[in-house]
């Protein structure tokens, strides 16, 4: 079976050809090996970052961006919307300061300084 | 009135990445000048992830790829005039401010232009109809959203593909909002493929080209658009009309450099970008005046923002410390198929190897591109593909050009 998908890894955008031979994958058209990553786990097991914003209680006016720390399986995006958009936090938030714990197998981090 | 070596406008990743390259190449007394209260130009508001693969060979969100130059810049000291909203730039490079405190004048040896661009807005579109609430620029939308916590509304229909209006069309669904449709103008999309990917085809939203917005209703807010179909003259195709109900219009048609000062100052402008012209280290044709990221050409990685920055930093503390060069110049022109290519032109006595950037007319797949002086070939390169939305870049040797007459050409040919 031979699929054709685009590689979101980078804004490169590369045109892949995936060949799916019974267990055995072959990727071409991937101008790095990130790209043969992502067709693989596209064929097996979706994933994508989810990033979103959080309200910061104590200041007016002001969200702080938060991302996923890994890519969650792609049918959970909903589900992970939904506990971000229940969650708000108290400036000061740091880069890299953990939103929310264990969410489908990693964390939802900060990815802006509010002081 | 002050002075300074180096003065950069505009505290984006441009700005931020001329104002460490300048003092990393021995320009010590440089300082950046932005109107808003931090450093990150519209990176702020860029939230999504995709920054940086290429220039960090990490993956980040755009507030993320913000701080890391904005460490650079206060590793190094350099001085941030925040709040500061330049108002004036001579040709001779004095520099007119307004901040907090009052009128800022700055004399200074070098300039870098890193004002950035702003979305075309609604007036510079035709389209009939009431003018309600509820029609919002993408980049305002996604401002209000990100950065202030604003949904604008819940059912949205939004005109241009490019990548904000993609990213929004994203951002609108995770939010809960419905987005009815995405319309595109043109019979292909201005935007990345990934993002066409990831943020249109992941949420099952319908792409409609060669379509326009041909009405909007409603009174008080949107209550409506009508789209249609265009013809290849973009007439539209009056039997094509529908009605799709929406409470909110989003515009992403497009994004202009943000060139006041520059024209103030009396600078050459090329009609194609919309920027100054340049030479390889982004001079423009007013001595010791630099541009570099989106006042230049509009750019759509911010990695190669921070590239062409590099470039018009280390060319802004050159002049500072060794004043300007005189001699010889190569002018690069647009062949067929490509719409323009930057920079303008090359010193004939550059020794380092000079990255060519372009764009093309229009989608094509695999091409070979030809650069040529005369009859003479100098370069050739194939790619898999080209698009609008891509900017391509080409890495020309100092012995090539070197060999050139006074003018270059890069033309494409579409291969079978
Ligand atoms: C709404 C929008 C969304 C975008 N989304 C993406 C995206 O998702 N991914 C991507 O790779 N690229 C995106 N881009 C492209 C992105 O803008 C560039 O990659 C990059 O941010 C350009 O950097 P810059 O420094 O040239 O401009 P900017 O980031 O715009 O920075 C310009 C800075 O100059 C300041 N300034 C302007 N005029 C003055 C003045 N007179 N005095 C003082 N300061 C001034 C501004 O306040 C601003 O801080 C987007 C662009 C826009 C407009
Ligand atoms: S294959 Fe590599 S270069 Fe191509 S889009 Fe994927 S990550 Fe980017």
């Amino acid at each position: 079976m031979t699929k054709e998908m685009t590689c979101i890894i980078c804004p490169r955008g590369c045109a892949l050809k995936v060949e799916v031979d019974g267990g055995k994958i072959t990727v071409t058209g991937n101008s790095c090996k990130k790209g043969f990553q992502y067709a693989l786990e596209e064929c097996t097991n979706p994933t994508r970052t989810v990033t979103s914003s959080v309200r910061v209680e104590n200041r007016e006016d002001t969200m702080v961006s938060v991302k996923t720390a890994k890519p969650i399986p792609k049918e959970k995006i909903f589900e992970v919307m939904q506990k971000i958009r229940e969650k708000s936090v108290c400036a000061p938030v740091r880069i890299g300061d953990v939103i929310i714990k264990d969410v489908f197998g990693t964390d939802i981090i900060a990815t802006k300084n509010i002081i | 009135m002050i002075e300074h070596d180096i003065v950069v406008i505009g505290g984006g990743p441009a700005g931020m990445a001329a104002a460490v390259a300048a003092y990393d190449s021995g320009a010590h007394d440089v300082c950046i000048l932005e109107r808003e209260e931090t450093l990150g130009g519209i990176l702020k508001q860029c939230i999504h992830n995709g920054f940086g693969l290429h220039k960090l060979g990490r993956e980040l969100t755009g507030p993320e790829y913000a701080a890391v130059y904005a460490e650079k810049v206060a590793e190094r000291g350099i001085r941030v005039y925040t709040e500061t909203m330049v108002t004036n730039l001579s040709p001779e490079r004095v520099v007119t401010a307004q901040s907090t405190k009052g009128i800022l004048k700055i004399k200074a040896k070098a300039v870098v232009l890193s004002m950035g661009c702003r979305e075309r807005p609604r007036g510079a579109l035709n389209t009939a109809g009431t003018r309600p609430a509820g029609v919002y620029s993408a980049g305002t939308a996604q401002k209000l959203m990100n950065c202030e916590g604003y949904l604008v509304g819940k059912r949205v229909v939004i005109l241009g593909s490019g990548d904000i209006g993609l990213i929004m069309a994203r951002r609108m669904s995770l939010e809960g909002a419905k987005v009815e449709a995405v319309c595109e103008l043109m019979p292909y999309s201005g935007g990345l493929k990934r993002n066409i990917v990831q943020c249109l085809e992941d949420f099952n939203i319908p792409l409609y080209l060669s379509t326009t917005v041909a009405e909007i209703h409603g009174k008080d807010r949107v209550e409506g658009v009508t789209v249609a179909k265009v013809d290849e003259n973009r007439n539209i195709l009056e039997s094509t009309k529908r009605y799709i109900p929406c409470d909110t219009l989003l515009l992403s048609v497009g994004l202009i450099p943000e060139n006041e000062l520059t024209k103030s100052a009396g600078i050459t402008m090329d009609r194609v970008t919309g920027g100054a012209l340049v030479d390889e280290n982004r001079e423009t044709e007013t001595a010791g005046i630099f541009a570099c990221g989106n006042v230049l050409q509009v750019h759509d990685l911010v990695d190669y923002v921070s590239d062409e920055a590099e470039i018009a930093g280390r060319g802004a503390a050159n002049f500072v410390l060794r004043g300007k060069r005189c001699g010889q110049t190569i002018k690069t022109k647009a062949g067929s198929g490509v719409r323009y290519v930057l920079p303008q032109r090359v010193n004939a006595d550059e020794e380092e190897e000079v990255a060519l950037f372009l764009r093309v007319t229009q989608p094509f797949s695999k091409v070979k591109y030809t650069v040529s002086s005369g009859d003479r070939v100098l370069m050739t390169a194939m790619r898999l593909k080209a698009a609008p939305g891509e900017m391509e870049k080409l890495i020309l040797k100092p012995e090539k050009f070197k060999s050139a007459a006074s003018e270059i050409t890069v033309s494409l040919e579409v291969m079978q």
